[in-house]
């Protein structure tokens, strides 16, 4: 690995997600030298795995092409995947950073040609499609993955599998003999841009994510939506592989909770909207969305997607929290028991497909952060009180893409500041 | 009142949330709901109840005192805890009920010959005469508690239930006589009726 000059004057940004690689981008185009690392093998973080984005719908692949490229072109850039910070000492304007960075087993020679993963037998639950599907062990994460290298799974290190993928490789790109590499870095300033986590959906017992098939995620349901997925965009449910025609979306799964998430996570009422016009885009007509809320919240200009969506005879709002999911055993099909609030009736309500809008946690929540770093109380960062951490994107808020790029934006900006400031007070000493 | 903006608000100015707030156990609670409706559809009881406990929070804050009140819906709460485990805001649902249902009693408001709060009543009478709760003359009391008639019938009806309770020790017929009381009873007496005086002098009743 070639060597890494850092100083005092670099800006480190941990997360490659949209978020981190905005921050990482404004900085680097304003002439500062930034480290981005991330943890997994490759850049785009949750985005690169929605179908659309609300409220255009446009896709995902877009706003993240134009950041590859933007990145591409930039020299003042280092990018680390497979890369954690394991330590952050020190304060504003000068901070030492440990990286523990895995191996990959697979250097940059690689011209992602894919003969290497034509020999491996072995398959794993594939990372990148929440394990809904298996891969190759050998494996590019997705279409927009970069680097665009492949990755060699550490199971099949040592194994026939290994050395087939490297004697497949006509490029001389796989290195069976990485190491896991320990780093020091100088840096000047961290911007913070974990991102976020879905909340564990087993958790919420009354809604059976563990014990039901045909009970899934928001997450799961954009894969399942996204051509490249492991329906290749058909809206399967898990049990029988039947087209779900009939879907039930239920809100605050998990948010505005005392006993789960007490925020509220502000993007999965917009997630579910987007999703009913997916149910749409499937079936026209004949498909049928129903929304079980105890309020919607879309927030500022967001509105006019909400009330677009309530002009479409497919989507049925309902307004009560669910207050249990049981099983047909005979179809696999749910039945949602609860009471409308709106004339307080009660249902049990017949649904092909559940599917959870899954509050978002901090992704930080359960690593170890910089003792100096404040968190609110749900763990979302803040920053440090010297100002020389700063959060941005989903790491500080539950915020969608729009807010994430805006705060990412105002990170670099005070990042830039703290460097600048450390080398103006270097220049009068 | 002549002041239009005094006018308008006299419909909002709700004693009724305050007189919960202030007589009824957890009755702070009740502002705390957001009414998402998990309690209702959680209480394995819901379909005996004419107001679920969400619909009952609305109320009070709507200043509905009579229907409150008077209603038998808080009477029907089995005490399950269903809509406590599952509350988003925490409320202690079962306890409000209970206080409501106690409120109304005290008041007099509460519905004649409501089953749960017949026995209730019954049960109460019975634990306090010897400070031990006499299952025989509890059940005799249940009985009867519709005329002679009924009571028999109801007995007889029970004869074979009873018979086995018998038989397996957890019924003893030398209850008729008495029964088994604690030690001290005038002492146990005179520490309820201490206890009565001060809840008595704590309640301020809003009429
Ligand atoms: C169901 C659903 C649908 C959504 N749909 C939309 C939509 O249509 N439109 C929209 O605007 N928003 C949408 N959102 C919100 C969107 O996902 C977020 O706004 C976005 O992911 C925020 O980006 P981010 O970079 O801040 O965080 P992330 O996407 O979470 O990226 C964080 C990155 O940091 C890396 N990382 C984490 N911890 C470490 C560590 N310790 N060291 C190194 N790297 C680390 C992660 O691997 C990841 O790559 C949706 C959310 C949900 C739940
Ligand atoms: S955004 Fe909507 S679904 Fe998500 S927590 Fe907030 S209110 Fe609930
Ligand atoms: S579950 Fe709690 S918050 Fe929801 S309606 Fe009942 S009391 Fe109110």
């Amino acid at each position: 690995m070639t060597a890494i000059i850092a100083t005092n004057q670099t800006i480190l940004v941990v997360g490659g997600g949209i978020s981190g690689m905005t921050a990482a981008l404004e900085a680097a185009e304003c002439g500062k030298q930034v480290i981005l690392v991330e943890r997994n093998s490759s850049l785009g973080g949750r985005t690169a795995l929605l179908y659309r984005y609300f409220p255009k719908m446009c896709h995902p692949t877009c706003g993240l092409e134009i950041n590859l490229r933007r990145l591409k072109a930039n020299r003042n850039l280092r990018i680390l995947t497979q890369t954690e910070v394991t330590s952050v000492t020190g304060q504003r304007g000068d901070y030492t950073v440990s990286l523990k960075i895995s191996p990959r087993y697979v250097n940059s020679n690689c011209t992602a040609c894919g003969e290497c993963a034509k020999v491996v037998k072995k398959e794993i639950p594939n990372p990148y499609e929440y394990n809904l599907s298996r891969t190759r062990a050998a494996y590019l994460p997705h279409a927009m993955a970069y680097p665009q290298h492949y990755v060699l799974d550490p199971s099949i290190i040592g194994t026939p599998d290994a050395d087939n993928a490297k004697a497949a490789c006509k490029y001389n790109a796989i290195d069976l003999d990485m190491q896991v590499e320990t780093i020091e870095l100088k840096v000047g300033a961290v911007v913070w841009a974990t991102g976020w986590k879905p909340y564990e959906a087993a958790k919420i017992q009354p809604y059976g994510y563990d014990r039901f098939d045909n009970v899934i995620t928001s997450l799961e349901f954009e894969r399942y939506a996204d051509p490249h997925g492991p329906t290749g965009g058909k809206l399967l449910r898990p049990s029988d592989g039947k087209e779900a025609k009939n879907i039930a979306f239920i809100q605050c799964a998990g948010s505005r909770d005392q006993n789960h998430l007490h925020h509220c996570s502000r993007i999965c009422c917009m997630a579910s909207l987007k999703q009913t016009q997916y149910v749409r885009e499937a079936y026209g007509e004949q498909g049928k969305s129903t929304v079980y809320y105890i309020d919607i919240r879309s927030i500022d200009r967001l509105e006019d997607f909400y009330r677009k969506v309530q002009q479409d005879s497919t989507v049925n709002f309902v307004k009560s929290k669910v207050a249990q999911i049981k099983l047909d055993e005979k179809t696999g099909d749910l039945i949602l028991h609860g009471v409308d609030t709106e004339g307080y009736h009660r249902y049990a309500t017949q649904h092909d497909l559940v599917v959870l809008a899954v509050g978002m946690e901090p992704e930080s929540n359960g690593i170890k952060l910089p003792a100096d770093l404040i968190t609110d109380s749900s763990g979302f960062i803040e920053g440090s009180a010297d100002l020389g951490q700063i959060a941005a994107g989903a790491a500080s808020s539950p915020l969608d893409v729009n807010r994430a790029t805006q705060s990412a934006t105002a990170a670099a900006l005070r990042a830039i500041q703290v460097v600048y400031k450390t080398s103006a007070i270097e220049e009068a000493r | 009142m002549t002041n239009p903006n005094q006018q308008g608000y006299t419909p909002y100015h709700n004693n009724f949330l305050k007189e919960v707030e202030q007589n009824v156990e957890d009755g702070t609670w009740v502002k705390m709901c957001m009414q998402c409706g998990v309690c209702a559809g959680s209480c394995p009881l819901g379909n005996a109840w004419e107001h679920t406990p969400q619909k009952i929070f609305m109320m009070i804050r709507a200043g509905k005192r009579e229907e409150v009140l008077k209603s038998d819906s808080m009477w029907m709460c089995t005490s399950c805890y269903n809509c406590i485990a599952r509350c988003p805001r925490k409320l202690p649902i079962t306890h409000i009920m209970h206080g409501l249902a106690h409120y109304a009693h005290r008041l007099g408001l509460a519905p004649k010959g409501q089953p749960t709060r017949e026995i209730a009543k019954l049960f109460w009478k019975n634990l306090v005469k010897t400070g031990r709760a006499n299952e025989l003359k509890f059940s005799l009391a249940m009985y009867f508690k519709d005329g002679f008639k009924q009571g028999i019938k109801n007995a007889l009806g029970m004869q074979k239930v009873g018979i086995g309770l018998i038989k397996a020790k957890r019924l003893n017929p030398m209850e008729i006589f008495g029964g088994h009381k604690c030690k001290d009873k005038s002492g146990f007496q005179k520490m309820i009726a201490k206890a009565q005086e001060i809840e008595n002098s704590k309640k301020t009743h809003i009429a």
